[in-house]
């Protein structure tokens, strides 16, 4: 699947996208994060605080307990601060 | 109803927009029209201008839903909601929301229905650039827990539990 990332999250991680293939114990957008965090120091420091990553699948708002099953794009962001 | 939603990096005519919107109507009793404004301080502190980072995709999908919810709840005969990305300096303009409506109370409420959910839903981020002492350095916008009660007020319904967005 593919993930993107925007704001800091991207700067921590380093890039704004990259395709993932986690392995099928990691269900969850909870899950993922998780997951995510164990890939590297900058992944680490992106999901330091799992509370305040807003999450988005296939371009919707989604919560942490979501199934990441058959989602083609998901998206990890900050507390979103436009208007 | 007539809905326009535009991303857009270049500047927009608030006036222009709203005459678009109600030009040949008749139906058309009330405009209301708001512009968010990119100020010179951030927190009290000077700033050089931002830059509005966007989700390209989602961004269109979630205005759109949030057009739709006011859609619903107010008798509209037209909105138009237009957000710039890119960079900004003080005094440009950030964002638009024009509603038209045949009475002013869901013009009023629609837009600020809006703009309240623009600012916690939408998804854009603010990147500030601090011009002191010569040097230019940047850091992202905080999102304010202000801006979260205001988009909560809209889901509070007699007898029923503040909905949990």
């Amino acid at each position: 699947m593919k993930v993107l990332y925007f704001a800091w999250v991207r700067e921590r991680i380093g890039k704004p996208e990259e395709d993932v293939t986690p392995p099928a114990s990691v269900a969850t957008v909870g899950d993922l994060i998780a997951w995510l965090s164990g890939r590297g120091e900058g992944y680490a420091h992106a999901f330091e605080n799992p509370r305040v990553i807003r999450a988005a699948i296939d371009r919707a708002h989604v919560r942490p307990d979501a199934a990441i099953a058959g989602a083609r794009e998901i998206a990890f962001f900050p507390p979103m601060t436009g208007g | 109803m007539t809905a326009t939603i535009r991303l857009q990096q270049e500047p927009f005519d608030a006036a222009a927009e709203a005459r678009a919107l109600t030009h040949g109507r008749t139906d058309i009793g009330a405009v209301v029209t708001f512009t968010g404004i990119c100020r010179g301080d951030e927190n009290g502190e000077p700033i050089a201008g931002l830059t509005l980072e966007h989700y390209p995709g989602m961004a269109e999908a979630e205005i759109g839903r949030h057009v739709e919810a006011a859609e619903r709840r107010w008798s509209l005969r037209g909105v138009t909601v237009i957000h710039r990305h890119g960079r900004i300096t003080p005094g440009e303009d950030i964002v638009l929301v024009v509603t038209a409506s045949s009475h002013r109370h869901d013009a009023f409420a629609a837009a600020e229905f809006l703009m309240d959910y623009l600012k916690t839903r939408a998804p854009f981020w603010k990147r500030v650039e601090r011009a002191t002492g010569g040097a230019v350095t940047g850091s992202w916008v905080d999102a304010k827990s202000s801006d979260d009660a205001a988009a909560g007020r809209w889901s509070k319904k007699p007898g029923h539990n503040q909905a949990a967005e």
